[in-house]
């Protein structure tokens, strides 16, 4: 049952090109580069770009998981952009990982000794790997071919939200407002998915 | 002895320091009494008063009292010291500042004894900082040193930097600084000087123990349990700047004599 009725707002949503969400999306990213390059990202570009990128990575996982509840509760349907939102937060992941390797640690050495023996490094690897399956089976194609096993295999995005939040909590120096913020939205927006609450929605 | 570059540096390492503009040195910052955010010091520290201030110095010393801070700096010798910076969160950078050697402030108050630590205490103002309303930390913060390393030629308190007085985000009106330790032990804003016989807590140390010694030496052999200690990344260079090798004692190895028979692994 709908907790509020933003239904209305569907027959605009169907109007939205999903190629359109592609590309508002990709462009902070040259603009965040060129700021970087331009001095506008301030005293440290590196960090700071490396930064934005991981947030923009953590808002569009966060977004991807409200398609459901937003769909349950507010009837408005996001279903047609799901898929945008879960690639272009692996475009982020991405770039990200690639300004932590290329920019930020440089050293070959160094990169590997960091991923193994450094746990926040390591469950921000484990959250980019968890998101290759998914990336290689968003395609249509996959959906058809793998039936059932898709949405069990695409439940993945939880654990990928959970990792991206904690890599967050676990990097800052003592335990900050801010990532405990992010985590707290993605442990919510999972909460809301238990079986038991929604058995309990539908009987209210 | 206005403008001895490098402190008591050798020369030839001194000439090669190029300090970081005065926008870098008050725009990166680390006050989380203002914010964690690296700007956030920037944004907020305006709010901080400034003057009048008193420094409160009290336990073993001989005349211990309220100082009011323009006495006190008036008895003092003011110095320009240009000294590498270099913060645990492995980025660096040159600053010229000016202060005086905080061992003569020690011998004005006069040390008993029996003292063998000195600990210090930044100013606690929830009115006036914004950042304080968050247990990121146990307010006030607190830091300490062993007697020794207060009294070492290199460990001086700044009250300006750039020829200019301290910016507030920085540390004003008066801070610590000593260079062959990571950032965090030079503490900003300092209130309370007090002489101990046993070694005090530290802010960062109460908070993480496993994380942030005592000593914090800048040591390139000792990781950060979370990040490599081995290079560092000196600000300034923009987007495709180079890492660059972290030095033991940040390049002050003048002060090696002071941790002789330690193991600085295990007292990091």
């Amino acid at each position: 049952m709908a907790l509020l009725d933003l239904s209305a707002l569907n027959p605009h949503l169907r109007r939205v090109p999903a190629w359109l969400v592609y590309g508002v999306l990709a462009l902070p990213a040259p603009w965040l580069l060129y700021l970087g390059v331009t001095g506008g990202l301030g005293v440290e570009p590196i960090k700071a770009l490396e930064h934005e990128l991981g947030i923009w990575a953590l808002w569009l996982l966060i977004a991807g998981l409200t398609v459901t509840p937003l769909r349950r509760h507010a009837g408005v349907n996001l279903l047609k952009f799901r898929r945008a939102l879960g690639l272009m937060a692996f475009y982020y992941v991405a770039l990200h990982l690639a300004t932590w390797l290329l920019l930020d640690v440089q050293i070959l050495s160094q990169i590997w000794a960091d991923i193994v023996k450094r746990p926040y490094i390591t469950v921000g690897m484990a959250g980019f790997l968890l998101m290759l399956p998914l990336v290689a089976t968003s395609n249509s194609r996959a959906i058809r071919a793998l039936g059932p096993r898709w949405r069990a295999l695409h439940r993945l995005t939880y654990g990928v939200a959970l990792l991206g939040a904690l890599h967050f909590v676990m990097l800052r120096k003592g335990l900050q407002v801010e990532p405990l913020l992010y985590m707290c939205a993605v442990a919510g927006l999972l909460l809301l998915r238990l079986p038991g609450r929604r058995r309990v929605q539908r009987f209210a | 002895a206005l403008g001895i570059a490098g402190g008591l540096a050798a020369p030839a390492r001194a000439e090669e320091l190029e300090p970081n503009s005065f926008e870098d040195i008050t725009n990166y910052c680390n006050y989380y009494e203002f914010g964690t955010g690296k700007d956030d010091p920037a944004k907020y520290a305006d709010a901080l008063t400034t003057e009048p201030w008193t420094v409160q110095i009290d336990g073993l010393v001989e005349k211990p009292g309220d100082y009011a801070l323009t006495d006190l700096v008036g008895q003092m010798d003011l110095e320009e010291r240009i000294y590498r910076f270099r913060c645990v969160e492995a980025w660096s950078m040159v600053v010229p500042w000016q202060g005086f050697e905080l061992a003569d402030l020690l011998d004005m108050v006069g040390v008993e004894p029996e003292a063998r630590y000195v600990a210090f205490e930044t100013a606690l103002r929830p009115e006036e900082m914004p950042g304080v309303r968050y247990p990121v930390l146990e307010w006030p913060y607190v830091e300490g040193l062993r007697l020794d390393e207060a009294r070492h030629p290199l460990t001086i308190l700044a009250t300006g930097l750039y020829g200019k007085p301290l910016p507030n985000q920085n540390g004003a009106p008066i801070r610590l600084v000593v260079p062959w330790k990571y950032g965090f032990k030079s503490i900003k804003s300092v209130v309370r000087i007090t002489l101990t016989d046993t070694q005090p807590p530290t802010a960062w140390n109460k908070a993480n123990p496993r994380e942030y010694g005592f000593f914090s030496n800048v040591n390139p052999t000792v990781d950060h349990p979370r990040w490599s200690q081995a290079t560092e990344r000196r600000l300034g260079g923009g987007l495709f700047s180079r890492r660059q090798d972290t030095l033991m004692f940040n390049g002050y190895e003048e002060v090696a004599a002071l941790y002789d028979g330690m193991d600085l692994a295990k007292d990091f």
